[in-house]
């Protein structure tokens, strides 16, 4: 279960533990925190929504891909779903890999892979209302349908 | 029949998680040229759809029993 969707704060340290390996020399850890300010605006707290099934399985497709690409890497992501406040962790990725290079690079890659391919959205509740990201004036406009790199720079 | 997900903002317009419908044989483009007039949905050219809980195309046909999601642009992480 390295790829998990979970309505219960996430523990980091569970999430670092399934990729320790006697091959790694690096393990890097992202962690997604809820900001309060975004250009000006302040968010109140967040509701995060998931397809789960279809989440789950698209992380397993990010790992997958990292695990081709990067030689010897480990990967596990949980991404939290429910209502979050400020400072709340919505997200941990922990990848293990024998060389620390690899370990930030293949990093990035997977939150950046998330914010294209996995279905989960966050409704932004502000002292003025509310609002689903991903298709309002707040964020970016996708007008391929689909987020394109250069998007995902939040 | 057919199970149709809705979620975000397409799930407060239709105002249900999922509608049940016969869409056997017809394309994705097609159920939701369908849906989004009924529903009067927004923005439908930013939605990806998925048969099955993997990202399909326009002109893939929908047959009988696919699980089909109206897939806005997501925003995680």
């Amino acid at each position: 279960m390295n790829y998990e969707i979970s309505k219960e704060p996430i523990n980091i340290q569970a999430v670092i533990d399934k990729v320790v390996q006697r091959e790694a020399g690096a393990i890097t850890t992202f962690i997604g925190t809820v900001r309060e300010l975004t250009h000006g605006k302040k968010t109140l707290f967040l509701i995060y929504e998931a397809y789960e099934a279809m989440a789950v399985k698209k992380l397993e497709q990010i790992g997958a891909e990292i695990e081709q690409r990067w030689e010897g890497s480990c990967v596990a992501i949980t991404h939290r779903v429910g209502r979050l406040d400020i400072t709340d962790v919505a997200v941990v990725i922990a990848v293990s890999t024998p060389h620390r290079a690899d370990a930030y690079e293949a990093n990035r890659y997977a939150i950046e892979r998330i914010k294209e391919i996995v279905p989960i959205w966050k409704k932004e509740h502000w002292e003025d209302g509310e609002s689903w990201m991903g298709n309002q004036l707040e964020t970016v406009a996708y007008p391929s349908g689909k987020p394109e790199a250069g998007d995902i720079d939040e | 029949m057919n199970k149709v997900l809705f979620f975000a903002h397409l799930r407060d317009a239709v105002g249900e998680e999922f509608l049940t419908v016969n869409a056997s044989g017809k394309t994705v483009a097609e159920l939701k040229a369908e849906l989004s007039a009924k529903y009067n949905l927004p923005k439908m050219e930013t939605i990806m759809t998925a048969i099955n809980e993997e990202f399909a195309s326009h002109d893939e046909v929908i047959r009988d029993g696919d699980e089909i999601a109206f897939i806005p642009p997501v925003s995680g992480g």
